[in-house]
Order: structure tokens, then sequence, then C-alpha cells
């Protein structure tokens, strides 16, 4: 089957055209059809997944240009990582695609969101089936594009439109990075195949700073996406886009790819001095995690909460890859993907009924909402980190391989860990506790469609995390492994501790919001003004406008006024020169020059008028004048 | 076969001219049908075409021989995709301007001697007949502003006619300088390539290059000769500003591949670094103007500056590694690149003045970027293709345009790596610009005054779907035109080596 593994994105991508062109007239409105291909796409996915688990390997490539001889090939391969992603993308996505056809029911724009969705699964597959850097580039930026139009899908109202312009921008900052990173690696090593780098690498054909810095630049790319600190602004704003997208895009898939390319291009992070590198990922991870974990304790918008839990989660992810932990970092990815698409949709199925994301509004849905209580609840035990769901394997390995690689970095994590819990609990509670504070709502639970995927899911994110445990030799770690950054193996007394620190901060959601043994408002109190950073998410937004947009607008109008009164003016002075010049000639011209020539002709004129009187034309006068000049003849001849 | 793609256009205007002035009718119909058997040939060209064959379909007949003119035509891999281009948006013009009811005759006949005077540009390999296509090009194109043109279309056509004329005057001076050092003397491109004429003399070589170099540069524009661009844009009907930025734009470029780099490569190589530092200044300069114009087709003008500033940093890259076979891949790949954007934007860029026009010419009469909002939901398969266009040109993989700054890029960074660096970030800038403009027009509340715009009609979309597909398909594989490409520059940087 790995054969056709080509097809697996090829699939979308021409449900994508073929929902596109119909529109309207498109089976189930398009839904089935990209339903379809997508879950064709996962069938090959599991054949190849399980090819690849029997050592299958696969690669094919393709001449996409030839420049002076020099081929540039674009080509796909499926190794153990590519596989895990394929497998992920494809069944979430599958999931999440059937749960639309409930949740975008009656929108007017039905057939294309589903073209979108679909044209995002072709070029996210497209992403993690790369081998080389072009394939993965088109694919990065497409991923780019399908966020930008599905953030801005709801483009009539003013936020999202402007959401889903500072999403693409900020990435594309990142990915200015990334691609000068690549155009080093080219320079250096005169290919864009990802084997080739890494064998160049090895080889010590790039060594030293300058492997370091194509590293660091390549990893600008992965801030960017993965929305790691400082580029972490787009994602929450993204929320304005539908909940399936957010689901999808801003939380399982997309957002992941910065963490993937970060494994994807590991030899080369991994081969830079002292992995100074990786040292570099590690506490942007951290320092994301961390951050966004605070930010999420304060929000109010369910969709926030959970943009802010992503933002922290990737920030684990990058840290576990960062800290030599190459199988925690991916398996935490997968398990993430899965409960949190499942946090997601619940969300989703949430404000569905209450149209409104502000959990102050709500209260008290777990009792007409059973199925989506009972699957946010496995997910956010799930994202606490209490075993035995899916978070808590991955989440425990991070911890470990921290842990035993930097001290500092663990006790961020596990802060974070703590926080994690806390705030995961307080929405929870403040959705589907207590009683219901909106008088405007009447919930209800969602249709069939959107609650059977959100079980499937809560199945997943309650299971997937057991092929990375103890138990069965930790098959995950035999699968995706990076043979020179083998992991710290499982330790029971600390997981019995992270177990304990995420029941912690359960623990402390439920005395504060559920039993309000404290008031969350001397809580506030008690931190003071980091509670103000924290809401105004320490400042980033404004430091930005500040800092960049404003003055790159500022030097947009000033150079447009320079290129109208200076440039363009210069050109015009030269003309005005000229035609002054011009006139002066004109001058010089009209009484010099024509003047002479006036003169003349005036000289003639003039002469011509006096001697006109001598033409008289009357005989006598002429034989006067003649007889005159007889006489004179002859008196001049006398006097001689 | 190439006097036919050239002279048919201005057959057919030969015609319209002598037919009466009511037959409106069969005028367009000539002026589509010569036009559209132009592009058929020039297509048929394109298959009979053998690559690595070098100069093809060449036609030599002697002219004036006491001087050593000759008409001399022939094409290679550089000129042949150019021809090509001009005609699709010749056809494409022809089509747009169905509705054209001013004075359509001289309009006609102008705009078919317009297309004859750019084929012949491309396709002419002798410098005298070079020279006339050159100046054929100009007189149309100013006609089409003057007459046909906006509020302001006599100062705008008055500025590019003399402005453009400037540059063909220094660049008349260059030809000679380089006809009179030829021993023989001789106008023939190929033969002063081969001969080298000013290889020894510096100083002849310098004026040489800057009267070529003050020509081209207007043309192009690069920085800071580009102010003529948008006025002349703005004022220009829409297939007059799609031929100028289309196809008047790339007649400079061309020059710089066709006459500065392969018959002045020591004294380009010394300049390549200054020009280069020009381009730049024109990629990230034209970026942040554009995003300050509220002006849709002024916008698009000034992202012309942007893109045309690629092209330049492609051209200098490959310029700055002459004489240096280490980089000899870097100037290949950064040659195709520019070229290659040469097409990508004619076609792109082509394609935007369209879609401005589709929006200005017949239904807002305004081309205010504020004035609009929330057009996507009023407009969608218009709203669709501009968006296309846009990201495009502001390089999205998939699309021609990434295939084109990727090479740019990825050559250029082989010799100028600190320049390429910075002009990178012109990516991000274009990439704002775009998206903000998408964001005020479609985006948003619909602005209750086009709650009654119509989208687009049949013919529009005629123009427009052609463009829409070429940008895809050499997008996702560039393959079967970068070939066509590469076998002219691939050429051309062994001879430089």
């Amino acid at each position: 089957m790995l054969q056709y593994a080509w097809l697996i994105p090829l699939l979308p991508f021409l449900g994508f055209w073929w929902i596109l062109f119909a529109g309207r007239r498109a089976p189930g409105e398009g839904a089935y059809v990209a339903i379809g291909a997508l879950m064709a796409s996962a069938v090959l996915s599991v054949a190849a997944f399980i090819e690849v688990l029997r050592g299958g390997h696969y690669e094919t490539n393709l001449v996409w240009a030839v420049l002076a001889g020099r081929p540039l090939e674009i080509g796909f391969q499926v190794d153990p990582l590519t596989a895990v992603m394929l497998l992920v993308v494809t069944v979430v996505g599958s999931l999440i695609f059937i749960y639309s056809i409930g949740y975008m029911h009656g929108d007017p724009r039905y057939p294309r969101f589903f073209a979108y969705m679909s044209l995002f699964a072709a070029s996210m597959l497209l992403l993690v089936l790369a081998n080389d850097f072009l394939a993965l580039y088109a694919g990065w930026e497409l991923v780019g594009l399908c966020s930008y139009l599905l953030i801005g899908f709801w483009f009539e109202r003013p936020a999202a439109a402007r959401a889903s312009m500072k999403a693409f921008v900020t990435t594309r900052v990142g990915d200015l990075f990334m691609f000068l990173g690549i155009l080093l690696i080219f320079l250096t090593l005169g290919t864009l195949n990802f084997e080739e780098i890494f064998e160049g690498v090895e080889a010590g054909r790039m060594t030293g700073g300058l492997l370091t810095l194509a590293a660091v630049l390549v990893f600008g790319g992965a801030v960017g996406k993965s929305a790691q600190v400082p580029l972490h602004v787009w994602l929450p704003d993204a929320m304005e886009g539908p909940t399936p997208v957010s689901a999808l895009i801003h939380a399982a898939t997309m957002v992941a790819a910065g963490v993937y390319l970060v494994a994807r291009m590991y030899p080369l992070f991994f081969g830079t001095p002292s992995h100074e590198a990786l040292t570099l990922v590690a506490y942007i991870g951290g320092i994301t995690a961390i951050m966004a974990a605070t930010i999420g304790v304060v929000q109010d918008d369910i969709k926030r909460v959970m943009a802010y839990s992503t933002i922290s989660q990737l920030g684990y992810m990058m840290m576990g890859l960062g800290v030599l932990g190459f199988t925690a970092g991916v398996f935490h990815l997968m398990t993430h993907a899965f409960f949190k698409a499942l946090l997601f949709l619940a969300a989703g199925s949430v404000i569905h009924a209450m149209h409104t994301n502000d959990i102050k509004q709500m209260g008290g849905l777990g009792q007409v909402m059973p199925y989506t209580y009972g699957t946010m609840l496995v997910g956010g035990l799930a994202l606490a980190g209490i075993p035995p769901f899916a978070g808590f394997w991955s989440k425990d390995e991070i911890l470990l391989e921290a842990y035993h690689h930097d001290q500092g970095l663990f006790i961020i994590g596990a802060v974070g860990a703590f926080l994690t819990a806390f705030y995961i609990f307080r929405m929870i509670i403040y959705t589907f506790t207590g009683t219901l504070r909106s008088h405007e709502a009447h919930p209800h639970e969602s249709p069939r469609v959107m609650t059977v995927p959100l079980v499937i899911l809560a199945i997943f994110s309650t299971v997937v995390g057991f092929v990375g445990a103890p138990w069965w030799d930790n098959p995950f770690h035999h699968f995706v492994r990076f043979e020179a950054a083998e992991g710290v193996a499982f330790d029971l007394n600390f997981a019995i501790m992270s177990t304990a620190i995420a029941a912690a901060g359960s623990l402390a959601a439920l005395i504060v919001y559920r039993w309000q043994w404290v008031s969350s408002a001397s809580l506030r109190r008690a931190v003071g003004p980091l509670y103000t950073a924290v809401v105004r998410k320490y400042y980033w937004d404004e430091l930005y406008q500040f800092v960049i947009v404003r003055p790159v607008v500022w030097a947009a109008r000033r150079l447009r006024t320079f290129d109208v009164y200076v440039i363009d003016g210069a050109v015009n002075a030269v003309g005005a020169v000229i035609v002054w010049f011009a006139r002066l000639y004109r001058i010089f011209d009209l009484y010099v020059v024509d003047g002479a020539v006036n003169l003349i002709g005036w000289t003639a004129k003039t002469l011509g008028g006096v001697l006109r009187y001598v033409q008289t034309g009357r005989p006598q006068n002429y034989l006067l004048v003649i007889a005159l000049g007889v006489i004179a003849l002859v008196v001049v001849g006398v006097i001689r | 076969m190439l006097s036919l793609i050239i002279f048919l256009p201005l057959l057919g205007g030969l015609i319209i001219l002598f037919l009466p002035k009511t037959s409106e009718r069969a005028m367009k119909q000539i002026a589509l049908i010569c036009s559209t058997a132009s592009l058929v040939f020039s297509l048929l060209a394109v298959t009979q075409f053998r690559l690595g064959g070098g100069m093809q379909f060449q036609e030599r007949y002697s002219w004036i021989p006491s001087i050593a003119v000759n008409y001399h035509l022939g094409v290679d891999g550089l000129s042949l995709p150019l021809i090509v281009l001009t005609a699709v948006l010749s056809v494409l013009s022809v089509i747009y301007s169905w509705r054209m009811d001013v004075r359509l005759k001289e309009y006609l006949f102008l705009f078919l001697l317009l297309e004859t005077g750019m084929l012949g540009v491309f396709a002419a390999l002798d410098f005298f007949l070079f020279y006339i296509f050159w100046e054929v090009t100009l007189v149309p194109m100013y006609f089409l502003i003057g007459i046909w043109g906006g509020p302001r279309r006599e100062y705008a056509a008055i500025k590019f006619f003399l402005y453009t004329l400037v540059g063909s005057l220094a660049m008349l001076l260059a030809i000679l300088i380089l006809y009179f050092n030829a021993e023989p003397h001789t106008f023939s491109m190929l033969e002063l390539i081969r001969q080298q004429p000013l290889a020894d003399a510096p100083l002849l070589a310098a004026l040489a290059f800057w009267g070529f170099f003050l020509s081209f540069a207007i043309k192009v524009p690069m920085w800071p000769f580009h102010t003529w661009l948008p006025d002349a844009h703005v004022e220009a009907p829409t297939a007059g500003s799609v031929i100028l930025a289309g196809i008047l734009l790339k007649m400079g470029t061309y020059g710089f591949v066709r006459v500065s780099l392969p018959m002045l490569p020591g004294t380009f190589k010394a300049y390549a670094f200054f020009i280069a530092v020009l381009a730049l200044l024109g990629i990230v300069y034209g970026a942040l103007v554009a995003m300050a114009q509220t002006d849709l087709k002024k916008l698009v003008a000034y992202s012309s500056v942007n893109h045309m500033g690629y092209v330049m940093l492609g051209i200098a890259a490959a310029a700055g590694a002459v004489g240096d076979p280490s980089k000899a891949a870097a100037a290949a790949t950064a040659l195709n690149g520019a070229v290659f954007e040469m097409i990508a934007h004619g076609i792109i860029t082509g394609g935007l003045f369209f879609i401005v026009g589709v929006l200005y010419d017949y239904r807002a009469h305004t081309r205010g970027v504020d004035e609009f909002g929330g057009l996507g939901a009023r407009l969608p398969v218009y709203s669709g293709i501009t968006t296309l266009a846009m990201l495009a040109s502001l390089g999205l993989p998939g699309l021609m345009g990434f295939v084109a700054e990727f090479l740019v890029f990825l050559g250029s960074f082989g010799v100028f790596p600190y320049l390429t660096a910075v002009a990178v970030t012109g990516v991000v800038f274009t990439a704002a610009m775009f998206l903000w403009t998408i964001q005020r027009i479609f985006l948003g509340p619909l602005n209750p005054r086009w709650a009654t715009l119509a989208d687009m009609d049949a013919r529009e979309k005629l123009t427009l779907v052609p463009l829409a597909v070429l940008m895809v398909i050499f997008g996702l594989y560039p393959k079967p035109l970068l070939d066509l490409i590469n076998a002219a520059m691939s050429g051309l940087v062994t001879a430089l080596r």
C-alpha cells in the first residue's frame, strides 16, 4: 500500500476542487465529498501505518525544475514520524469533518467551508509527507492560507477579518526566518532534501555557528506556526473562526506543524555544538508553556481558555523536544491532538447550545448536555494529566525528561502542569456545574452527528496514551525514536508526583470555583499587579502595535509622501526646468532670432514700400526718369 | 513564422483603418481574429521549439546594406515565453475592450500597432530593428493614455512619453558606441555578443552600459525612476494598464538580460552590487508605498515596482557572479527566477489590472480601497479570483509568484547573501499589503452603497479565468516553462563564465 501514499494528500485536494466548482450541487453540499475523500485518505494512512510498523519505508521524488543541469526535486516519504502524523491528521480530521455537518448546518457558505477544510487537509498531509524543504514549505504556507481563509470564514465580522490577517502576517514573519534558514542550508549544502541535509550535517559539511544559525532560523518558522513566544499573539485571536476550524487547525494539526518541523529536522538541531539550538527550543517552549498557562487562568471566553491551553501545551512539546526527549515531544503532539480536538469540539457543542462564548453566562449545563459534559470531562482529565487518560502519559514523560536534563525547566513545567489542571477545571466548573446564569439561553444537547464524534474522540483520549505506557514495553518508544536521544525509562515515583501535581491543580479549582472556600476575588487581590499583567496578556499586543505595526504604517505613509514630493517632485522639477528653458529660448527666439528675421523682413518691406513709389506705371514718368538719366550721363561725360 | 506573428496584428489594424466607422462589430472581430491568429502561431512556435537549440526561427534579410542593417529575427528560451505572454495578454485585452465605444477604430488600430511593436522588440536580433520596434511601442501607448485615459491623462501621457524617450535616446547613444567599436561595424546583436567590442575599452563600455541602463531602468522601472508608472497606470484605460504592466515593463528587464548582461558582462559585474541595492530599494520601498495607497490601481502599480525589484535582484545577482565558476549555478538559478518572474508578473499583475478594471470601469466607478467593504458576500466569483491573484502576487506556494520569488532568492542568496536576506523581508510587507487590501474591499460588513453590484459577467470571466488557470498550473508544476527558460539561461551563464 505504501506506494500509493501520494494519494493521501491528493484525494482531499481533488475534493477541494470538486466542492469549489460544484458548490451547492456537490453531494451533501460538499460535506460528503470532503468526508469521503478524507476517510479514504484515513484508510490509506492506516494501511501505510501498518506497513511502516512492519518496517516498511517509502520515498518518491519528482523533478520539479531543472536549473542549469541541477535538478530541484520534490518528494514524499513515509517513515514512523510521518506515519503517526498521517494517522492523527486523517483520523482526527475525519471526526471533525463529520462533526461540522451539525455545527455548520444552515450556514450560507456551507459548501465553501468543506472546500477550505479539504484544502487544509490536503496541505497538511503534503506538509507531513514532504521529504524536502520545497514541498514542506509549500504545505507550510498552504496550511497558513487555509488558516487565513477559515479564521476569516465569517468575514462579515470585522474581528474575524482582522484576526485572519493577523494570523497570516504573524506566521509569515516566522516563515521569513525559516525561509532564510532554508536559503542558508541550500547555500551551504546545495540541497533541499532532508536525508541529504542530514548526511551533510553528519559529514561535517555544515558545523558550528553556521549550523546553529540555520537551525535557529528554521526554528523561527516553528515559533510562528506553533504560536510560541514571541509570535504567539495570533492564535488567541484565531478563535474568531468556526469551532471545528479551531479544533482541527488551531489545536490538533496545523499549530503542531512547528513541533513536527523541529522533530523532522531533529538531526539538524541535535548536531549543533552542545545541542545549543535544542536548548533554545526548550527554553522558548518552557516560557511559552508557563506564560500561556497563566493567561489561560483568567480567560472567560471558553475558546480562548482553550487557545491559551493549546499555546501552553505546544510549549510543552517544544520543551520535550528541547530537553532531548524526542519521543516524549512527538508523543505529546499525538495525544494532545486527540484530547484538544475533543475539548474544542465539546466547547463548540456548548457554544452551539448557548450562542455565547462567555463561561460566566453559562452554568449547570451538565444536566442538559450529558454527552458534552462527559466527554469534556474526559478531555479535561486528559489535559490535566490525570492517569490513565492520554495526556498523563505524554506529559509525565516530558516532565521526566526535563527533570533529568534541566531542573529549572522541570520547575517551570511542574508549575505549568498545576496551572493547566487549574484553568481547565475552572472552565468546566463554570460551564457545567451550578446553575445557568444567562436568562436568554435555552441550552439543549447537540445532535447525534456532533456527539458521536465527541464520544469517539473521548475514547481515543482515554486509551491512546497506553501506546506509551510501560506495561507493554512502551511500543511508541520503539516506533518513533531518535537513536542519539533515547528517552529516560518510566519512573513510578515520578509518575505519582506528576499525578499529584495535576490532582492538586484540579483540587484547587474545585476549592475556589465549586466549593468556593476561597473566593476568586481574594485571589485576584492577593496577586495584585500580576493579575493586571495577566489579564492584559503581558502587553504583547500593545508592544507589537507600538513597536511594529504603527511604525511600519507610519513609514509607509511617509514614504508615499516622499515618493510624491521628492522623487516625483524631482522628475517634475526636471520637466519644469526644461519648460523654463524652453520659455527662455522662446523669448530669445521671439526677440533675437525671430527679431533678426523680422528685421530683415521689415527692412525689405520698408524698402519695398519706399521703392513702391518709384513704380507708378505711368510711361511719362519712366520717360522722364530715362531723360533725366541720359542728361545725367551726358553731364558726367562732359565734365570728365 | 516570426514575421507572421509580429505583423498579423498590424495587418489587422490596417484593415480596420479602411473599414467604415459604423461597422464596429467587424472591427472588433478583425482585431480579435488577428491577435488570436498571432497567439496561435506563437503557440505553434513553442511546439516546434527545440530545447537547447539556441536561437531559432531565424529570419535574416539585408535591409540597408550601406550601414550593415539587417532585418533579423529569432527567438530563444528567453524571448519565446515573452512573445507568448504578449500574444495572450493582447487577445485578452481585445476581449476585455469589447465594450469600448469611444473612437473604436483608432483604439483598435493603435492597440494592434502596439502589439506588433512589442512582439518585434522581443524577436528583433538587429539593434536597428530593435530600436525601431522599441520606439513603435511608445507612440500608441502615448495615445492610448492620452485619448482614452482618466482625468489627468494629458499629464500622464506626456510624462510617460518624455521619460521613456529620454531613455531611448540614451540607448541609441549606447547602440552607436557598440556599432562604431565593432569591427566590422554591425548592428547584429548576436555578432556583438560574440565580438565583445568594448571588452578592452572600459570607459566606453561604462558609457554604453549606463546608456542602456538609463533606458532599461526607466522602462522596468527601477527605483528611483519609477514615478511615471503610477501616473501612467492610473490614467491609462484598463487594457492599456494591463499591457503596460504585463509587457512594456518586461522590455526593460528583457533588455538587461538580452543586451547588458551578454554584451557588457564585465561592466555589469562592476556595478552589479549597486544595481542590486537599487533593486532592493525597489522591493522594500515599493511594498511599503503600496501599503499606504488608497487608490487600488496605484496600489497595484507600486506592487509592480516591488516585483520588478525581484527581477532586477535576480539579474544583478547573475551579473555579480560573472567570471566566477563557483557561483555559476547560483547565477543560473537567479536568472531563471528573474525570467520566470517576468512571465509570472505579466500574468498576475496583468490579471490584477483587469480586476481593477472590472470593478472600476462598469460598476463602482471608484477605486478608493476604503470606500468598499464586505464585497465578498456580494461578489463571490470576483472575490475569489481577486484573492487568488493577490495571493499569487504575494508569493503563495502553488501559485506562479512563489516559484519566481523562490528561485530568485535561492539564486541571489548565493551571490549577495546579505542583500537577499533583507529583500526577503519584502515578502512580509507584500503579504501585509495585499491582505489588508482584501480585508478592506471584500471583508467586513457589506457597505450598503454596493448592495446592488453585479458579479462578473461571461466576458469578464473569459478574460480572467485563463490567467487564473495559468497561475495555478505553472505554480504547481513550473517545469515545462522553466525548461524553456533554462535552456536559454544556462547557455547564457555558460557563455559568461
